[in-house]
């Protein structure tokens, strides 16, 4: 709340009409009385500290200087790694694996999270219109979101299989030749994403959904009046109304997609030949994949992710910053 | 207002996107600690990897009955496999190993590399009894890091009726060209040929190691001509549909999966079957896999070691090593490998064993035929090695690079 009161100057004076006379006294003026509120303050306070401190600052300082250390199977078990500054870094953007992975990300976060809107915006379109069994329909769409994820990947994964798998079968009645899914450098990529488009949808779909509530039925009632057709309401009404929610959605997708790891990782371990590797897929096969684990080029790897991840969510803020302000 | 709560909720949303960020990698730092001390001071812990074995098996009875023996407690804790080497490096940072360990053998040298466990110098184990090609899986730099429980490896079950309606006498199985010959019979047949696990992980070497050996390459040469030729053979086999190409994904229990339906003349697969091919009602044979040119190929050991992990308190090596001892004795071992499925590491149990069950016979003969992944002084080497070279099984397999290609790039990765 104090962000009303500390905003620059040159601001202050456009906002002052509107947001100063809403806001509370400034904080300053609690000072007269410091002992008790003030330490009740911080009692309340410490739980939530503490906690962001344990569970989030450290293991964040932690992956920060594992990334910067040159860490053996030795040297993580005495402590005694030498700083080595970037030059887990380094290695990693030389690695041959590291355009792939790159390009893999962000093929793969790109074309889950255009799809998964896309999808999930048309279905929640359908269901607003409240017909007969849309809510039984609408709940059968959630499945995906319910059931843990490694029974989904573990389902597509088999349906997906070359040999047994159900989907080849289909093709196979209909009189297409087999698809090696999951074992073919060309297809695993799409593969995973198929699986990943089926898993995200519902979040989609849940969340425009309960964001079309809000769209007042009367603008389309007055739309409709002055001869809009249902194109037009949806493009000049509906999606602009739904902005807000829209950028939400897509900014946790974007961060939920970047990090996915457990799909690829149960259908195809990131291959065959690191066709599907993702970042993600990539960290855990340097700290963990291997019996003779390599921790600091994993962590510069899952560094580089958390930095992505942060970029995207800065320029949500500005966004939603600029759009509050004009 | 309005103005305010909007400032609240972006600044949730920054916050929940560094939260989400951070959850996702802080898996990767390495701060989880596992207590493995227990409270009491007649408290030993043992770390196994046979998370499937209950309070009420007869694994956690041996356990029990060899702590009383020793005059203390038994804690102990079964993971994962694939967890449990990551864990005792992490708990060995804590300064909390557990007293005894018992750990997947390719772990061994990087455990030892990582200075984690004693040596059988300090721990006094005495490990004469058991065949030294299955020992040289835990010795590394001229020292012995523990003994072996039990071994086991890879041989080629074949399906019996699959084979007679091909046509095909499987006693003249007895080098590749008779092998793929069979396998085009079989395919002639309207049967499917062989199945193997050739996954992007550990599990993908270890299953094409007796190929690669039996054409006798050797691990410190990925791109010999001898190499090649190995990794031909499985393209080839691919190619001509005599083996799945879902073997690209298969680990040993799927690839077994597919030989349980009865299609497949044969797998490649592991000790640890047996139970099941039983179970399953297969009419199954065991063959060695045969060497490129005859006999039969070295095939990789698998199974665990014992090993007793470094301590402050060098004073709790003496009733660890105790321990160790009862549940390596002959008579324990026995119930042990019989329970695991294994073949028994010194030649005295693996008689009593093919006395009891003569079906054991040619797992018996494979074992002792068979080399440690890491033997041969590679030690901490081979974990790198067989990374580059399941990257190339896969590249060759899935038609991404050629044999010779992959092998090669495997190579100059491997260096």
């Amino acid at each position: 709340m104090n962000h009303t009161t500390e905003l620059p100057n040159h601001r202050s004076a456009r906002v002052r009409n509107g947001a100063a006379a809403a806001a509370p006294p400034p904080a300053r003026s609690a000072k007269r009385r410091p002992t008790s509120t003030q330490w009740a303050a911080w009692g309340f306070l410490a739980p939530v500290t503490v906690y962001l401190a344990l569970f989030y600052a450290y293991p964040l300082y932690r992956n920060l200087d594992l990334s910067l250390r040159d860490y053996t199977v030795r040297s993580f078990v005495q402590g005694d790694a030498p700083f080595t500054g970037l030059a887990n870094y380094r290695k990693v953007f030389a690695d041959p694996t590291f355009a792939p992975a790159l390009l893999h990300t962000a093929v793969f976060t790109a074309v889950c999270l255009v799809s998964q809107y896309a999808i999930g915006l048309a279905l929640a379109v359908f269901f607003n219109q409240n017909f007969r069994l849309s809510a039984t329909l609408r709940a059968l769409f959630l499945v995906p979101w319910l059931l843990p994820l490694i029974v989904s990947a573990s389902t597509w994964s088999w349906m997906l299989n070359s040999e047994s798998g159900v989907v080849n079968a289909t093709l196979h009645a209909v009189g297409v030749g087999p698809v090696n899914w999951l074992t073919s450098p060309s297809m695993s990529l799409a593969s995973v994403i198929i699986a990943n488009i089926w898993i995200g949808v519902p979040f989609n779909l849940v969340v425009l959904y309960s964001g079309l509530q809000s769209v007042p039925a009367g603008l389309y009632e007055a739309a409709a009046l002055d001869g809009a057709n249902a194109w037009q309401r949806f493009w000049r009404i509906t999606f602009p109304l739904l902005r807000p929610v829209s950028a939400i959605t897509l900014l946790l997708g974007l961060i939920y997609t970047l990090k996915v790891f457990d799909i690829i990782w149960i259908m195809t371990k990131g291959g065959p030949a690191d066709s599907s590797t993702t970042f993600a897929t990539w960290s855990y096969q340097l700290g963990f994949g291997n019996l003779l684990p390599a921790f600091g080029p994993g962590a510069a790897v899952g560094n580089l992710l958390v930095v992505a991840a942060l970029v995207f969510g800065l320029v949500y803020v500005r966004m939603q910053r600029r759009q509050a302000l004009s | 207002m309005n103005r305010s709560s909007r400032q609240r909720r972006l600044t949730a949303a920054a916050v929940t996107a560094l939260a989400v960020a951070v959850t996702a990698t802080a898996c990767s730092s390495g701060s989880g600690s596992t207590d493995a001390k227990g409270a009491g001071r007649g408290t030993y812990t043992l770390w196994d990897p046979y998370p499937q074995f209950d309070k009420t098996s007869a694994w956690a009875k041996l356990l029990d009955q060899c702590g009383t023996k020793a005059g203390v407690t038994i804690k102990r804790t079964g993971f994962d496999t694939s967890d449990l080497g990551n864990k005792t490096l992490l708990a060995a940072q804590q300064g909390n190993s557990p007293d005894v360990l018992i750990v997947d053998n390719p772990v061994v040298s990087t455990l030892a590399e990582a200075g984690v466990l004693t040596t059988t110098d300090d721990n006094k184990l005495d490990t004469s009894k058991v065949d030294p090609n299955l020992l040289a899986a835990g010795q590394s730099g001229g020292k012995t890091y523990g003994t072996p429980v039990g071994a086991n490896t890879l041989a080629l079950y074949y399906n019996k009726k699959v084979l007679k309606a091909a046509g095909v006498d499987i006693a003249s199985v007895k080098d590749w060209t008779s092998l793929t010959a069979a396998l085009a019979k079989v395919k002639k047949a309207g049967k499917k040929g062989i199945t193997f696990s050739a996954i992007g992980t550990e599990e993908g070497s270890f299953q094409f190691l007796p190929w690669f050996w039996g054409a006798g390459a050797k691990l410190t040469a990925l791109d010999s001509s001898q190499a090649v030729s190995a990794l031909t053979l499985w393209k080839d086999w691919l190619k001509q549909g005599y083996a799945p190409n879902s073997v690209l994904n298969n680990t040993q229990t799927t690839s077994w999966q597919e030989f349980a339906t009865g299609d497949y003349a044969f797998s490649e697969n592991g000790t640890w079957q047996l139970a099941g091919a039983r179970k399953a009602g297969l009419d199954y044979g065991v063959l060695p896999i045969p060497g490129a040119s005859g006999g039969n190929a070295s095939a990789p050991t698998g199974g665990e070691f014992v090993t007793v992990p470094v301590q402050k308190d060098t004073g709790r090596y003496a009733t660890a090593q105790k321990l160790v001892t009862c549940l390596t004795s002959t008579a324990n071992l026995y119930d042990t490998d019989t329970t695991l499925s294994y073949v028994a590491p010194t030649s005295e149990v693996q008689d009593k064993q093919v006395a009891a069950n003569a079906e054991l016979k040619p797992w018996v003969d494979a074992v002792k035929a068979a080399k440690g992944r890491t033997s041969d002084d590679l030690g901490t080497k081979y974990p790198k090695i067989s990374e580059q070279m399941w990257k190339a099984i896969q590249s060759a397999l899935s038609g991404s690079k050629s044999p010779k290609d992959a092998l090669s790039a495997a190579q100059s990765a491997a260096k």
